[in-house]
């Protein structure tokens, strides 16, 4: 019990510790770096050319489908983890394959759908 | 703890906090050190290759370099865009940097060792689920690119933060799956204790020879090892895979309104720390960890002590040097290529390995019915044939109607200056070569007409 | 589980980060329906899902734990980001976020976690659980899920093949193949000047897509 928590404690060391390093540099960054805003220096940059109109920040429908198949993905991989780890115990092999093999080709339906219907293609 | 393959899970947790923040603390000094020498490092070592000197002005063969670089980097002006969203374009920088931290709290340096009188593996910490942790963080980072392409509210920015991300994502999805062959083998997901299995390899029985299995997950599971290298410079955004900060099309990417301050440093940082971080994993995973190669593995003392931290520092600088080498050599792939590749190759051929692994692994299962499974083997090595042949003539088809397409849409460039109505550059510019004037015979050289955008 | 009750106070150290995980939890929830910024509401469902994450952790959920931060921090917030980036995703207050049906909301909120709180406590009220490290680790989760969960995990597998299909249905109706029209009234569409008389024709199904495909891919379509 205290080994478990012990463990996510150091974790938790190391991630007050990032914090600290990262905000800290930035405070005192803020107090050595001079500061002294014309209208010029806070357009946007772009390319170096004056910004016209408004920036946008819309996104391609594309960029939605892919991360869709992202979840899909990660889901799946998710279970195959601890697939994964109990296979080789005994009391699983081959039913255990089997299982396995039924989930992927679901999954594979998946990505051969999407491979037909072009998603995959970056157009 | 045994002494032949090191600390494993029951090791760990035992650790008093003093020591647990000195480890800490180490370990960021080393990543931070890392960085500052890595920038050094690949530039000099880009520059050999390329028959240049490199920096050499700052120190000793330019070893100061990136410290006066830092250091400018701290003490600039900073400049933030008035129309940014001010928390998420601060925030942007220190979800990025934070995460790459965090996943080298369960990379394995070496054994036990003893510090202060206390005996404790040299590794921050393990979990059972250690190499989750890392794919997690390296999930969390995705954010910082995101966010920092959002807030910075300019089009390259957007743009350079969408590619990456769903780039980042996309490889992210192969290499958790490469991941799956080397749990298959080890049987667990701590990092220390597939290190142990990779001490020494056993002995395959094939029909009374005795051959020596090699210990190393690069080599008995070679097409994960292979997969996981080309997404590991996908993960990390580096060449050929440095789309995102493609100066030609997306000036630099989600970073473009970062001007060269301290916040510019933190993605700098991160993406360093991203590449020290899956060159660990790598080594944790395939390259046999901490643990001495072969010849250095007679001397009987190499795999105990501080040694091994020597090991595993050598092994990191050679991958890091693998990705110069890469740098140097490769040109940038084009982003749908990119996509295609990492969705249309990398992981149906992931998914097929592992299931051809955990096959041959269930025929090995002594109690398993091989008649059972070999049958069922050949059903599907039979039906993804099938399938790869119907795709194979499919896609074939697609690929000619589509070269005529663009025969097609030359003929007509060629018969009319005006290009259809497209607002394209006159096309009949001696050194442009669409379109020649009446009269001459057409160039061979085409145009790419469609591509990435 | 057990019905032994165990000792609540003094209570130990996990249990108060748990509550205090828990207060995040909903505080940061509560956040992601009140804020005015779209892009900030998707940032406190992070602080949400990472809490949740936290409370797992400290139930020995380690598996879990992790899942919850690889697939709904890393996953689903990613999606709902570049869902939000579909709109045009305005920095500062949006007008419009707050619907009239403000009251009816809250008040099937209220409703809901109150039947739910009820139930819980009513039905493990007196059941508990001791909490062992490792219980929740990969290895254990893939037992119970291989040995007595292969059904749901089957259907799980169905599941996402038809959310898949459905988003792409959804999503690209741009990319049907018969029909090269729905292209045409693609994003690319208004930047293309008006055309002199189309020299050749669209061609029939089967190519058609093609066509459309490459025509519009030379023009910047994220720029459209």
């Amino acid at each position: 019990m205290n080994g478990y928590f012990s463990s996510y404690l150091t974790v938790a060391v190391l991630l007050a510790i990032g914090l600290a390093v990262v905000s800290g540099a930035l405070l005192v960054n803020r107090l050595l770096r001079p500061h002294r805003p014309t209208p010029e220096k806070l357009l946007t940059y772009e390319c170096g050319v004056d910004p016209v109109g408004e920036g946008w920040a819309q996104s391609q429908v594309r960029y939605y489908v892919f991360t869709y198949l992202y979840v899909v993905f990660a889901v799946d991989a998710v279970f195959l983890f601890p697939w994964a780890t109990i296979f080789a115990a005994p009391g699983f092999g081959v039913a255990t394959l089997v299982e396995m093999f039924v989930f992927l080709a679901f999954i594979a339906l998946g990505i051969l759908y999407a491979w037909r219907k072009r998603v995959l293609t970056w157009t | 703890m045994n002494p032949t393959t090191g600390p494993t899970l029951v090791d760990f947790g035992h650790d008093p906090l003093w020591l647990s923040i000195i480890k800490a603390v180490f370990i960021f000094v080393v990543l931070m050190l890392g960085v500052l020498f890595g920038v050094w490092f690949e530039r000099k070592l880009i520059s050999r290759m390329q028959h240049r000197y490199g920096p050499n002005r700052a120190g000793k063969f330019g070893l100061l370099q990136s410290v006066a670089d830092g250091l400018k980097m701290g003490l600039k002006e900073d400049i933030m865009p008035r129309t940014v969203d001010k928390v998420v374009y601060l925030l942007a920088p220190v979800i990025i940097a934070v995460p790459a931290f965090l996943a080298f709290s369960v990379m394995p340096f070496g054994p036990m060792v003893s510090i202060f009188g206390v005996e404790t593996p040299l590794q921050l910490t393990d979990l059972p689920v250690a190499v989750l942790l890392v794919l997690a963080m390296a999930s969390i980072g995705v954010y910082g690119i995101v966010l920092a392409g959002w807030g910075s509210r300019s089009p390259y920015a957007i743009l350079g933060g969408l590619r990456s991300s769903a780039q980042v994502v996309s490889y992210e999805i192969a290499m958790g799956l490469s991941f799956v062959a080397v749990f298959l083998a080890a049987g667990t997901l701590s990092t220390s204790e597939i290190v142990a299995k990779q001490a020494g390899g056993g002995t395959w029985d094939v029909f009374g020879l005795e051959i020596p299995q090699p210990s190393w997950y690069a080599i008995s599971l070679l097409p994960s090892f292979l997969i996981y290298a080309i997404t590991m410079l996908g993960e990390t955004n580096r060449v050929p895979f440095d789309l995102p900060e493609g100066e030609g099309e997306l000036v630099g990417g989600f970073h473009t309104e970062y001007s060269s301050s301290l916040k510019f440093a933190m993605f700098m940082l991160a993406e360093y720390v991203n590449v020290f971080t899956v060159s660990g994993v790598a080594i944790t995973l395939f390259l046999g960890g901490w643990r001495a190669p072969w010849p250095i593995s007679i001397w009987e003392g190499a795999n105990t002590g501080w040694w091994p931290m020597l090991w595993f520092f050598i092994k990191l600088v050679l991958v890091f040097a693998f990705f110069v080498w890469v740098r140097a050599s490769l040109p940038r792939v084009r982003y749908d290529q990119l996509m295609a590749f990492g969705w249309k190759v990398l992981i149906p051929l992931n998914l097929a390995w592992i299931l051809l692994y955990a096959t041959l692994k269930a025929l090995r299962v002594p109690e398993s019915n091989k008649a059972f499974i070999l049958t069922l083997g050949a059903i599907i090595v039979v039906g993804g044939l099938a399938i790869w042949f119907r795709f194979d003539t499919l896609l074939q088809r697609r690929r000619e109607a589509k070269a005529a397409q663009i025969e097609e849409e030359f003929e007509q460039l060629r018969e009319e200056p005006e290009a259809g109505g497209f607002p394209v550059p006159p096309l009949d510019l001696p050194h442009y070569h669409g379109v020649l004037p009446a009269g001459q015979a057409s160039t061979a050289v085409k145009e790419v007409t469609s591509g990435s955008n | 589980m057990t019905s032994q009750v165990p000792d609540l106070w003094p209570p130990s150290a996990q249990e108060v980060v748990f509550l205090l995980l828990g207060v995040v939890a909903l505080g940061s929830a509560l956040l992601v329906v009140t804020t005015r910024q779209l892009v900030h509401a998707a940032l406190w469902l992070v602080v949400c899902f990472g809490a949740l994450a936290g409370g797992y952790l400290v139930l020995t959920a380690e598996f879990v734990a992790w899942v919850q931060v690889l697939i709904y921090v890393g996953a689903i917030v990613v999606l709902l980001l570049f869902g939000i980036m579909l709109t045009r995703a305005p920095i500062g207050r949006s007008a419009g976020l707050d619907s009239g049906n403000r009251v009816t909301a809250a008040t099937v909120a209220v409703g809901t976690a109150a039947v739910l709180v009820t139930v819980v406590v009513q039905g493990f009220a007196t059941a508990y659980t001791p909490l062992e490290p490792g219980g929740g680790a990969a290895a254990t989760l893939g037992a119970s899920i291989f040995r007595s969960w292969v059904l749901p995990f089957e259907a799980l597998s169905v599941l996402l093949l038809a959310a898949l299909i459905g988003a792409i249905v959804l999503s690209r109706t741009d990319i049907r193949p018969a029909n090269p029209a729905a292209d045409a009234g693609g994003p690319a569409a208004p930047t293309t000047p008006p055309h002199p008389p189309d020299p050749a024709p669209p061609p029939a199904d089967g190519s058609g897509a093609t066509a459309g495909e490459t025509g519009s891919g030379r023009v910047s379509r994220d720029g459209g």
